[in-house]
């Protein structure tokens, strides 16, 4: 059966997301991403789907609950180049992705993760003195 | 009689006596006080109803009185120029159609020559030329208001086109300027080429400006908002700016949340804060006396020291 690759860089996780997504193929992509980030112990998850062309409700709503099992699992989530017509048809949808954060491309996502990742790990220095 | 007989005996008149009729027809057009002169020659006049008799002949010999008949298709086809043509010049459609009606006086004076001994005949010939002329002065109404659908339609799209420019303020900030009332039609395409140009640009930040639209509502409110929900999808902020105070009240009073949308009164503000989250700022450049051209290209400046 086909599979979605989940690729390890230091503490992030890459998701590239390069055929059309069916049902099967996103719940399998759940399974494996969370059973991934917690046997790498990753920190920052990019989710790159700019070449998802067609998504219906229920991949509209799998992209939404991989980003929030991701942060319960204590890692950054960022959902990245997101096509324009994907957009609309979301928004039409009424799943507006509360809550997932969204970057232009890869680069932007993966400064926005840098970013945050830093951010926490000055937190948890506070909080460790 | 038949109304074959009677489409001979309207195409015999016509013969006969084309000269004087013409003639007459000219008169009654220009006497009518909606001709106008300025914008129509007699000559052109006297051309455009010598055309239309010749037409009309040949359709009255092989169609009869029916003008549905395709034998009618060159009078159709020469209204239909003359129409468009009038239409475009400014006359009313009334104005046209009078060029079709005024043809009535004459030929039924000829009519009444014709038929003096027989009322009956007279009567019949006479309602059958007046069904026939009030069809195609009819027909010029209509090719006058196709006309007049097809000039709306090619200015609502005209429209469409204009109105949805997406500027590029700076290196990742975008502006779409909105102007005129924002209905479904005109949102989607707007949204359309704003996240068409975000892809394009890769630019992280947008401000939407809504100091052209007149009156937002609720459905203008829900577009917009629909819009930003998008833009910010693909991984781009959006700035709301150009509110104007009965706007805000409106937007407050109508109760559309606005509360995760970024809201400026002024562009200026909205760039202001866009150049911020870009880690850019503007200054003022130390040497103000320095010339204006010197100010805009400091490179100059350099170049020279």
């Amino acid at each position: 059966m086909e599979r979605i690759p989940i690729l390890k860089m230091g503490r992030h996780l890459l998701v590239t997301i390069q055929v059309d997504m069916h049902d099967r193929l996103a719940m399998s992509l759940q399974d494996d991403l969370t059973d991934r980030i917690v046997s790498a112990r990753a920190k920052a998850v990019l989710i790159d789907i700019s070449a998802l062309e067609i998504v219906d409700s229920f991949i509209g709503r799998m992209i939404a609950n991989i980003a929030a099992m991701s942060r319960v699992l204590d890692a950054q989530t960022v959902v990245v180049g997101m096509r324009p017509a994907v957009a609309i048809t979301l928004v039409e949808l009424g799943l507006p992705l509360k809550g997932v954060r969204t970057a232009l491309n890869v680069e932007h996502g993966m400064a926005l993760l840098k970013a945050q990742l830093d951010n926490s790990d000055d937190r948890d220095a506070d909080a460790s003195h | 009689m038949a109304t074959q007989a009677q489409a001979q005996t309207l195409v015999e008149i016509l013969r006969e006596d084309e000269r004087s009729l013409l003639h007459e027809w000219l008169e009654a057009q220009l006497e009518s006080t909606t001709m106008r002169s300025t914008l129509l020659t007699r000559s052109e006049l006297q051309d455009q109803s010598r055309r239309f008799l010749d037409a009309l002949k040949a359709a009255l010999d092989h169609g009869g009185l029916d003008s549905a008949s395709p034998a009618y298709e060159g009078v159709r086809q020469l209204l239909e120029e003359m129409s468009t043509a009038r239409g475009r010049q400014g006359y009313t459609p009334s104005e046209t159609a009078t060029f079709v009606f005024s043809l009535k006086q004459p030929l039924f004076a000829r009519l009444r020559e014709r038929f003096k001994a027989d009322a009956g005949e007279l009567a019949a010939t006479t309602w059958g030329a007046t069904l026939l002329l009030d069809r195609l002065g009819l027909f010029t109404t209509e090719v006058h208001q196709k006309g007049r659908e097809q000039l709306i339609i090619r200015q609502q799209e005209e429209m469409m086109e204009l109105s949805t420019p997406v500027i590029t303020l700076w290196d990742g900030i975008l502006a779409l300027p909105l102007i005129g009332t924002l209905d479904s039609a005109r949102t989607q395409v707007v949204m359309e080429s704003l996240l068409q140009k975000i892809v394009e640009t890769e630019a992280p930040i947008a401000i939407i400006d809504i100091t052209g639209v007149p009156t937002v509502d609720t459905l203008t409110a829900q577009h917009l908002l629909k819009t930003v929900a998008a833009a910010r999808l693909m991984g781009a902020d959006c700035i709301i700016s150009g509110i104007r105070p009965q706007i805000a009240q409106t937007i407050v009073h109508l109760g559309v949340e606005l509360n995760d949308v970024v809201t400026k009164a002024s562009l200026a503000d909205a760039f202001a804060i866009a150049l911020r989250r870009s880690g850019l700022s503007v200054q003022r450049m130390k040497d103000s006396s320095a010339s204006s051209i010197r100010r805009v290209r400091p490179q100059d400046q350099e170049a020279e020291g």
